[in-house]
């Protein structure tokens, strides 16, 4: 199906089934352990073996030499793969650095080796036993120290008017570089995969974002036809973008079982989680805006300097500022530096996320410079267009609605301008606001749906459910395009056997996979009608029934014994040309700051969101949630420390990498605009899961200025950034 | 992991016999660090003695009229005794301060105190660490080490002491006693158990090869205000910045120790004589040999204005 118009009222628009907060479907499962994750395939993969990867204990040159000797003759040990006998490898154009690596290292902890034992505890040990000896060489690891040897990224600079000249002649003009530190996905299932060989043909049980990117991936790593490989994902234990990609975990597990020449499983310890797989990139960027006293922003600049390996992306922490706000002239752009650390890639909502924390923190210097109130600065430079092209309008801009809406219900009014005089014992207490903003991507997604003679509703597709919400969702738009209810729809994902779909990243999951899937059901719903021989167009499928004239059918009769079946899916024309398509909202906290110790503690947050039809309020307000504790992570504590000696992150565990606990997060409260855009799709949904992310870190960090008086610009803001400058303890 | 043997020991003086008699043997009890460590072969014993079955799991009072606490009473018991939270306070509060509750209901007394450092370094086997493989040298000075020792350090380790139901103990004078393998027994004063690095960092206790702890015990109740204040950067199930364990008397004396600034629990009696005259000078004297990194500098500073907080908190 083609989407190349604006929706129109369609089977969707009868919310009998989408729109409610329903349970997730896939929950009894997971409860009750039945639900079965990469690790955990123990029966299809008989007689399988063990592997332990071996990471590289320096962060770039070479392996001298290898002594596999003792390890080969511990107990239980089958195979070890190494670079060496691991036979030709290529890398796709996805993966940055190579997966195993040798001789040569590219950073620490790059996988060098498994080991493949009978039991896990025999892998283990046995990998203890290799001896390494290795030729260190110097490496980039210090991004401020490169900073100057970055180069513009291949999108260039997105230039309006005359910024120089404007900020130059603005009245009121801030300008400051903020910081980001790296971080770590962190999600609770490590990368773990099963592979067995069946001859040619290879099988990988694992935990992956994207099925097809996977198999892509795979086959071309291993140089073989991606015909021959099939990937099977259907339970994720979190990835945020850290199981986007093929990592080693799948590669080892094929090469060590074709090795072996059984299947073998392997999981990433959590140590290797920081050092040998991707990360949120460090940023520091430049903002600069000018303004008139009147708080109309003259001029804008944001520029963003990250680092990576050769081959490896920048992160686009300025593109947020290409749309957000108005403003007659701009400078927008991001540079990239070469970095020997472990390879900096997609983390829930890449580029915003860091770019919000600092943007969003200018906004408010901005507005205490300007003596304006925060909220209505940001109303004031509101735009209805792409401020590069004014002929380009959004689709949906609900930004000053969810400002408005917010603010009052957070009780703004009561937040005192000047900072640092509001006390609560011996807490000072402060309130902060940041914008929420993310733009919705659109990607084609398909499904094949099929119709039982028990009036069974099942739906295939590759989309993969992270703990989202996915199998929930496309069962809600199954149901309620062949007019059904939740327990005659069967949803099967994560499977490379099914059709392809958008899968999960991005925040593009839900918009383009229900599309794929309702473009399925349309399919479906037609084999109905022409079976039953009535036109399509006027059937109404409701309550297990097709009714057309007359004629009242089950839909059970009609799919008749041998069932019906249609696959279909989502293709986009132009529209995200013709408009902008983004999602927006507001975020308020309040934190208080200990006027002794000041360590940080938030006390109530509010996000206010605008992201289209609401596909499951329950699922998507977990989403949000979920994203404004990854903002009060990033805000106050998430940093992979970096040995900026020997490049790697030091803190390679979740003791040492700390995430909130639940101890840290208060309540927690999420409205939706009542909204939908039928320009994102014939769902006219959009996607939240990203957008709870944006702007929560810089919410906090204003609410600590305004609990302080004190502005931290380099984050984590952690207590030892400001500790001096706190008032003496009296 | 190494593979290792096991054996559950059935006296005190058996399990110190026992692992006299194997070299690389290990007392186990929760596990909790142990094991933890074990998987990352920072720890490679070749034997286990578990004293779990050695019933010395109860707390009992003194015929001083302080309390005796078996090696072996749960971080949880221990800080939910009635006797604890009374005449304790500050105790009952570092235990509750410490881990997770899952954690507190396996880690034993003994076992809280002989928990291994944090420092990252020590974590992984790749890099150099003093107090893992002695002489290699120390990867955490001029490395990251914002969460490691101000004072007492050495050129060779500045990791700190984890604890936090040690610091407590070590404000309360407490003893530890225990058992060696030909039955005789001894009691170290806490201030006398842990070690500063110096050029040994891999020898962190008094505590002989094969010497068991059977118990510690407090002396009777001192009075007071009871403050345990713990900073981290998140709010639960983190180690501490600094923490401070005070017990604070009408007149503004009392006694002071320290959490996350070295090697041991932290205390200088002498400082306390400054206790009325306020947190600085009690800093002053504390930390007057600290040689922080330009990481953890912060901590003086912190342990101050921590300090002074606790002392307006016990003024009321």
């Amino acid at each position: 199906m083609k989407f190349d118009t604006p929706a129109t009222t369609n089977p969707i628009d009868q919310l009998k089934v989408v729109g409610k907060p329903t349970d997730r479907i896939d929950g009894p499962l997971k409860t009750t352990g039945k639900a079965t994750y990469a690790y955990e395939w123990h029966d299809v993969a008989p007689n399988v073996a063990y592997g332990w990867v071996i990471g590289s204990g320096i962060a770039k040159g070479r392996i001298a030499s290898m002594d596999l000797e003792a390890a080969r003759k511990a107990p239980g040990v089958v195979a070890i793969v190494t670079a060496e006998n691991a036979g030709p490898l290529d890398k796709s154009k996805r993966n940055a650095a190579t997966l195993l690596g040798g001789p040569e290292i590219e950073h620490y902890q790059q996988a060098v080796a498994l080991v493949v034992a009978e039991t896990f505890e025999q892998a283990r040990t046995a990998a203890g036993l290799v001896r390494i000896d290795y030729t260190p060489a110097d490496g980039a690891y210090d991004l401020a120290a490169v900073k100057d040897k970055a180069e513009k990224t291949k999108d260039g600079d997105s230039v309006v008017g005359d910024f120089a000249g404007a900020f130059a002649a603005a009245p009121v003009k801030l300008d400051e570089t903020y910081t980001t530190p790296d971080e770590s996905h962190a999600m609770m299932e490590p990368h773990a995969t099963i592979a067995a060989w069946e001859g040619d043909r290879l099988t990988v049980w694992t935990s992956n974002q994207m099925i097809d990117w996977m198999v892509t991936d795979l086959s071309a790593t291993l140089k073989m036809p991606k015909d021959k490989v099939r990937v099977i994902s259907p339970f994720i234990g979190g990835g945020f973008g850290g199981k986007l990609f093929l990592r080693a975990d799948a590669l080892l597990a094929a090469l060590g079982a074709r090795e072996a020449g059984r299947p073998v499983k392997v999981g990433l310890s959590r140590p290797l989680m920081m050092n040998n797989t991707t990360h949120r990139p460090a940023t520091i960027q430049h903002i600069r805006i000018g303004a008139t006293p009147d708080g109309t922003i003259t001029a804008i600049a944001h520029e963003s300097w990250s680092g990576n390996l050769p081959g490896g992306s920048e992160e686009t922490a300025t593109d947020q500022t290409r749309l957000l706000y108005a403003g007659a002239n701009r400078l927008i752009g991001n540079r990239i530096a070469t970095l020997d650390l472990p390879e900096g890639n997609a983390m829930r909502a890449p580029g915003e996320a860091s770019g919000m924390m600092a943007l969003e923190v200018a906004m408010d210097e901005m507005a205490e410079k300007l003596g304006m109130d925060p909220v209505e600065f940001r109303i004031r430079n509101d735009t209805q267009t792409d401020p590069a092209d004014p002929n380009r309008p959004f689709s949906q801009r609900q930004l000053v609605q969810c400002l408005r809406l917010g603010a009052e219900r957070f009780g703004w009014a009561k937040r005192n301008p000047k900072p640092g005089q509001v006390r609560d014992g011996r807490w000072l207490v402060g309130l902060g606001m940041a914008v929420a903003f993310r733009n919705n991507l659109l990607t084609k997604s398909a499904a094949r749906v099929r119709l039982d003679q028990r009036g069974i509703v099942t739906v295939e597709t590759d989309m993969t459910d992270i703990g989202t919400g996915s199998y929930t969702i496309i069962a809600q738009t199954a149901a309620e395009m062949m007019g059904v209810g939740l327990d005659k729809v069967a949803v099967r994902l994560g499977d490379s056997s099914f059709p392809v779909s958008a899968g999960s990243g991005g925040q593009w999951g839900a918009n383009n996979a229900t599309a794929g899937v309702y473009a399925a059901c349309v399919k479906l719903r037609e084999a109905v009608a022409q079976k039953l021989g009535v036109n399509s167009a006027d059937a109404q499928f409701a309550d297990g029934q097709v009714v057309a004239g007359n004629r009242r059918v089950p839909l059970a009769e009609a799919a008749g014994a041998d069932g019906l079946s249609a696959e279909d899916g989502i293709e986009y024309g132009d529209l995200d040309k013709k408009y902008q398509q983004s999602t927006f909202g507001a975020h308020y906290v309040e934190a208080v700051v200990d006027a002794a110790t000041g360590e940080i503690r938030v006390r109530r947050m509010l996000a206010v969101c605008a992201a289209g039809r609401i596909l499951n309020p329950k699922s998507a307000r977990s989403q949000v949630i979920g994203a404004m504790t990854m903002g009060v992570g990033a805000a106050l504590m998430e940093e992979l420390a970096l040995d900026k000696r020997t490049g790697f992150f030091v803190n390679h565990d979740l003791a040492g990498y700390e995430v909130p606990v639940h101890a840290d997060i208060p309540h927690q409260e999420v409205i939706f605009l009542d909204e939908t855009d039928p320009i994102s799709s014939p769902m006219k949904a959009k996607g939240v899961g990203e957008l709870g992310l944006c702007g929560v870190g810089a919410a906090v960090a204003n609410a600590v200025h305004n609990a302080t008086g004190l502005r931290v610009r380099d984050y984590p803001i952690t207590l030892d950034k400001f500790l001096d400058r706190l008032p003496a303890v009296g | 992991m190494r593979p290792f043997t096991y054996e559950r020991a059935d006296s005190p003086a058996a399990a110190a016999a026992a692992v006299e008699r194997r070299p690389g043997a290990k007392f186990i009890a929760g596990g909790t660090n142990l094991l933890d460590l074990m998987k990352l072969e920072i720890e490679t014993p070749a034997h286990l003695i578990d004293v779990n079955g050695l019933k010395l799991d109860t707390v009992e009072a003194t015929p001083d009229g302080g309390l005796r606490i078996g090696a072996l009473v749960r971080n949880t018991a221990l800080a939910a005794d009635p006797r604890v939270r009374r005449d304790y306070g500050v105790l009952s509060r570092a235990l509750l301060a410490g881990a997770s509750g899952q954690l507190r209901n396996k880690a034993t007394t003994a076992g809280n105190l002989l928990q291994r450092t944090r420092c990252p370094y020590f974590y992984d086997t790749a890099q150099p660490c003093n107090k893992r493989q002695p002489g290699s040298g120390c990867a955490a000075i001029g490395g990251y080490s914002r969460q490691l020792a101000v004072v007492g350090s050495s050129d060779a380790c500045i990791a700190t002491h984890p604890s936090d139901m040690a610091v407590a103990m070590r404000a309360l004078d407490a003893t530890v006693e225990t058992v060696r393998a030909d039955g005789t027994t001894r009691s170290i004063p806490i201030a006398e158990f842990h070690r500063l690095p110096g050029d040994t960092p891999h020898i962190e206790t008094a505590l002989m090869p094969g010497e068991l702890i059977t118990a510690v015990t407090l002396p009777k109740p001192v009075g007071g205000t009871h403050v345990y204040r713990k900073v981290r950067d998140r709010a639960s199930y983190a180690f501490a910045l600094v923490s401070v364990a005070a017990v604070v008397q009408r007149d503004g004396g009392g006694r002071v120790a320290l959490g996350g600034v070295a090697h041991k629990p932290w205390r200088v009696e002498a400082a306390e004589a400054e206790m009325p005259r306020g947190a600085k000078a009690v800093t002053a004297g504390l930390l007057a040999d600290a040689k922080p990194t330009h990481d953890n500098a912060f901590k003086l500073t912190l342990v101050e204005r921590t300090l002074a907080s606790v002392l307006a908190e016990a003024k009321g």
